[in-house]
């Protein structure tokens, strides 16, 4: 029983090692034999509008939420104390640092990793994919680089996008709605929000999670089990295992940029 | 096997012009072994079958010989090339030289017939966009699709997608083509028009065309040479006729589509008796 566990265990563990070792794999393949640029381009253009563009809808809604959330909950809580002036300083800071990015990544493994996953898993399963080999194409730099490189370029600016529109949102609510004087709004962010400490070390947040999830997303699909359930349990994997990913980094990366380690 | 020498339209099958030869290999997926030290030659030009009850292969082979999958030991040579040992460019380059049809067609979902078929002229060629339209255009001519030009995928019946298919698998002139169950699943006309489109078409290009199938009557009807596996070998090989006149009871099991045999109708199993007797549920 015992010995039967500790195979069981072991068996895991190797597989789990191949698994890292095939995603590093496809990774590195796919960075190595990125197509030509005047093939890569309208690939790559096609597969921004995919990922990027279509997540637009998503990012803006839920950036502008956030904001008018975070903009009332902040003058509540300031407004005991008597700074709600700083309402403008705190939205931003909050946003910059880490709800733009983090949340971003989020909704991005939730709508345009799983997408990547399912449709790169129905490839496989409909023998497209085997079809590209046989044809003597490398499904690397042609399906997976401009997916991969898509995922990097779209996430910071897709994070970009969210922290402007939460900004906005939030100032919607402060100074339109609850009457704080907009030059206090917006003179105290302008004060408080350092362009490298914030504003760079968000996007490089962004950059890292993209490339996390845009990872975790091409590797699940490539390496699924050609089935419906497969790529079902494919796409799962890839909203659980990059969200936590995402959550996990984050706070190394803010232990690293702001925990003065 | 032993036989007389293969004739084919009353001259001998030119085994000594061999474009694929597999020697002695073997290849194992988890503890089974698929195929266990064969070796076999695929003619130049012709048509050659590879024939065999379900799961006994015939697609993995398929796999072993576009290097989509790597044997355990042997060699599989095309023309003096041994494509496992071949690396990634290399393979892809050798591939220009091949055409398949799978059995779902995998035509790209999200381009249309027209895009499909010049896909690989896009590719590996450079030429210009007026030379791929009239290439295109003849292939689908010739698989009778010329009026699907603009059709999606989706919009295709399961035999026009395989003609499409097939359309793209000759768009580059391939020295070999490999049909993958290419009847299976077709209604009697849209068999017959691939039989008959698969037949012709070797004939018109000269290629060398290698059918997996476990239909008997429409791969007879147009293989030159066969070869018939099971439990990882090859049980017999031949011409249709040399096959038809097999006395091995594995091989007239297969080809008169006999129920029970060799290969048993019950996959292995206890004594149903004393299944039944020994009650409970089942885990």
């Amino acid at each position: 029983m015992i010995l039967d566990n500790i195979q069981r265990l072991g068996h895991r563990t190797l597989s789990k090692c191949a698994a890292f070792g095939r995603s590093g794999q496809i990774l590195f393949q796919s960075i190595v034999a990125r197509p030509a640029p005047m093939m890569m381009l309208p690939l790559l253009i096609k597969q921004i509008y995919f990922i990027g563009v279509l997540s637009l809808v998503i990012i803006v809604v839920s950036g502008a939420f956030i904001g008018m959330v975070l903009g009332l909950q902040g003058y509540t809580i300031l407004v005991d104390y008597g700074s709600e002036q700083a309402v403008g300083q705190m939205v931003a800071l909050s946003l910059l640092r880490e709800l733009a990015p983090v949340v971003t990544a989020l909704l991005f493994a939730g709508r345009a990793g799983s997408a990547l996953t399912a449709e790169i898993g129905l490839m496989k399963a409909t023998e497209q994919l085997a079809s590209l080999e046989m044809i003597g194409v490398d499904p690397y730099r042609r399906i997976i680089a401009p997916r991969l490189y898509a995922g990097f370029i779209c996430m910071p600016l897709l994070s970009m996008i969210f922290a402007v529109v939460g900004i906005w949102g939030a100032a919607v609510v402060a100074v339109d709605w609850l009457g704080i004087y907009s030059g206090a709004y917006w003179a105290n962010m302008q004060q408080a929000v350092d362009f490298r400490e914030d504003v760079i070390n968000g996007l490089i947040k962004a950059v890292v999670f993209g490339f996390i999830v845009t990872w975790i997303a091409v590797y699940q699909g490539y390496d699924c089990v050609p089935t419906s359930e497969g790529i079902s349990q494919a796409t799962t994997r890839t909203v659980v295992y990059a969200s936590l990913a995402v959550l996990g980094f984050d706070f190394v990366l803010t232990a690293l940029m702001f925990g003065d380690l | 096997m032993g036989q007389d020498k293969p004739v084919v339209d009353g001259k001998a099958l030119p085994l000594d012009d061999i474009i694929v030869e597999i020697r002695n290999m073997t290849f194992t997926r988890g503890s089974r072994k698929i195929f266990d030290d064969i070796s076999l030659k695929i003619p130049r030009g012709k048509v050659t079958a590879i024939m065999g009850p379900s799961g006994t292969g015939k697609t993995t082979l398929l796999k072993l010989i576009g290097g989509q999958l790597r044997p355990d030991t042997g060699e599989i040579l095309l023309d003096g090339q041994n494509i496992p040992k071949l690396n990634r460019k290399d393979l892809f380059i050798v591939r220009e030289r091949m055409g398949m049809l799978f059995q779902s067609g995998a035509l790209f979902t999200d381009m249309n017939v027209f895009d499909n078929i010049a896909f690989p002229i896009r590719v590996h060629t450079e030429l210009p966009e007026v030379m791929i339209r009239d290439i295109v255009l003849m292939k689908l001519q010739a698989v009778g699709l010329r009026g699907a030009v603009s059709l999606m995928p989706s919009e295709l019946s399961g035999g026009m997608a395989r003609r499409v298919a097939l359309a793209r698998a000759i768009s580059l002139d391939p020295d070999i083509v490999m049909y993958d169950e290419p009847f299976t699943g077709q209604d009697p006309i849209a068999m017959g028009v691939l039989v008959n489109l698969i037949k012709r078409l070797n004939q018109a290009l000269g290629h060398t065309s290698i059918i997996v199938s476990h239909d008997i009557q429409e791969t007879l009807s147009i293989a030159d040479y066969i070869y018939v596996l099971s439990d990882g070998k090859i049980i017999a090989e031949g011409t249709p006729e040399m096959l038809k006149q097999q006395d091995s009871e594995q091989v007239r099991q297969f080809v008169d589509g006999l129920p029970d045999g060799p290969v048993p109708f019950h996959y292995p199993a206890p004594d149903l008796l004393d299944e039944l007797m020994a009650g409970g549920v089942f885990k």
